[in-house]
């Protein structure tokens, strides 16, 4: 199965819909230990998103993730903006030029863009942020794509994965960002960046899966 | 001679550090604001931090004085965005807010090189406030 530029865009509109309906838990759970803003952010940095589709159809997929990601980086507001923005622009540059790509590409994606976050927030993972969700999600996807399963059932698989790191912060202590400042206190509460991420993968594989 | 960008999440708190800065450096140095988003919320924007280092960049460099958090990491990713010759040239201190800001602006309207700038704003952690 490949993935051409017209599914990035409806995966693109997929996203910005689940984040808006999924606004107020983002931020509930920011307000336990962040500062109450991560579902308000992503909305309004994925709605500017939605503003700028209709000029980028028809353009190569590398150019409509770099824009998201540009777009992100001045719209968010928060850390999320410069860590989500550099995933978008990373995952970007993998595959400059390109209107359609398969589950290889994807992979050298999903590489790219995790590669991106790590170095952006200087994080690996166990630390309660969205790389709690989205390396195990890789590592899933990586091993699907080698088992020749086809790409709808590798992104199901990395979906289940993000949900389970995801539910995984829970048990964790923070020791970046603002919710680092709690210490001890933010066990028991998941992190709002690692639940993002898996609404983010889990919109794009809803749109994958409905091909 | 080296400029000044103050990065915060707030537009007023950045604004007013300039302000005091300004007033500190007597003028001489360029110091630019980039503070908040582009409406006025809360939060910080790497494209509004690139544009103000490029305004506030004469040439020698530049010191981004940043309050925390996001405001690193869009500082950060401003500085990725600019071109290859003159990344080396801006960097950002690991120093207090408004102490770091006016020891910074002191220094560069000595005339310092960069890393001097960047020490003395650095070295305000150290800064004493009451004397008993």
């Amino acid at each position: 199965m490949t993935i051409n530029s017209a599914i990035v865009i409806d995966i693109i509109k997929s996203i910005a819909k689940t984040l808006a309906e999924n606004k107020e838990y983002l931020t509930e759970l920011d307000s336990a230990i962040g500062d109450a803003d991560h579902g308000i952010n992503m909305d309004r940095g994925f709605n500017t998103v939605l503003t700028k589709l209709p000029s980028l159809e028809g353009k190569d997929i590398g150019t409509i993730l770099k824009t998201v990601g540009m777009t992100l980086v001045s719209t968010v507001g928060g850390a999320s903006g410069p860590l989500y923005g550099t995933a978008f622009m990373r995952a970007g540059q993998a595959v400059a030029g390109k209107n359609e790509i398969d589950e290889k590409d994807i992979l050298t994606i999903f590489e790219a863009a995790l590669q991106g976050i790590k170095e952006r927030g200087k994080a690996v993972a166990g630390e309660k942020t969205m790389i709690d969700a989205l390396e195990p999600a890789l590592k899933s996807y990586r091993d699907a794509v080698d088992n020749n399963i086809g790409l709808a059932e590798a992104l199901n698989r990395a979906v289940d994965a993000a949900k389970e790191g995801m539910e995984y912060t829970k048990n964790i202590i923070a020791t970046k960002g603002r919710a680092s400042y709690l210490g001890e206190r933010s066990i028991g509460h998941q992190d709002p960046g690692a639940t993002s991420s898996y609404l983010l993968l889990q919109a794009a594989a809803r749109v994958v899966n409905s091909l | 001679m080296i400029g000044l960008v103050i990065v915060s999440h707030s537009r007023k708190l950045a604004e007013g550090l300039c302000e005091l800065t300004n007033q500190l450096s007597q003028g001489k140095v360029k110091i630019l604001p980039a503070g908040g988003m582009e409406d006025g919320s809360l939060g910080t924007d790497a494209t509004r931090i690139m544009d103000a280092i490029q305004e506030a960049d004469s040439g020698d460099g530049v010191l981004i004085i940043a309050d925390l958090g996001s405001a690193i990491l869009s500082s950060d990713m401003a500085i990725e965005m600019l071109d290859e010759n003159k990344k080396s040239k801006i960097v950002i201190a690991d120093a207090p807010f408004v102490e770091g800001g006016v020891a910074a602006a002191v220094e560069a309207s000595l005339g310092s090189d960069l890393n001097k700038v960047k020490e003395a704003a650095e070295g305000a952690k150290e800064l004493k406030k009451i004397f008993k």
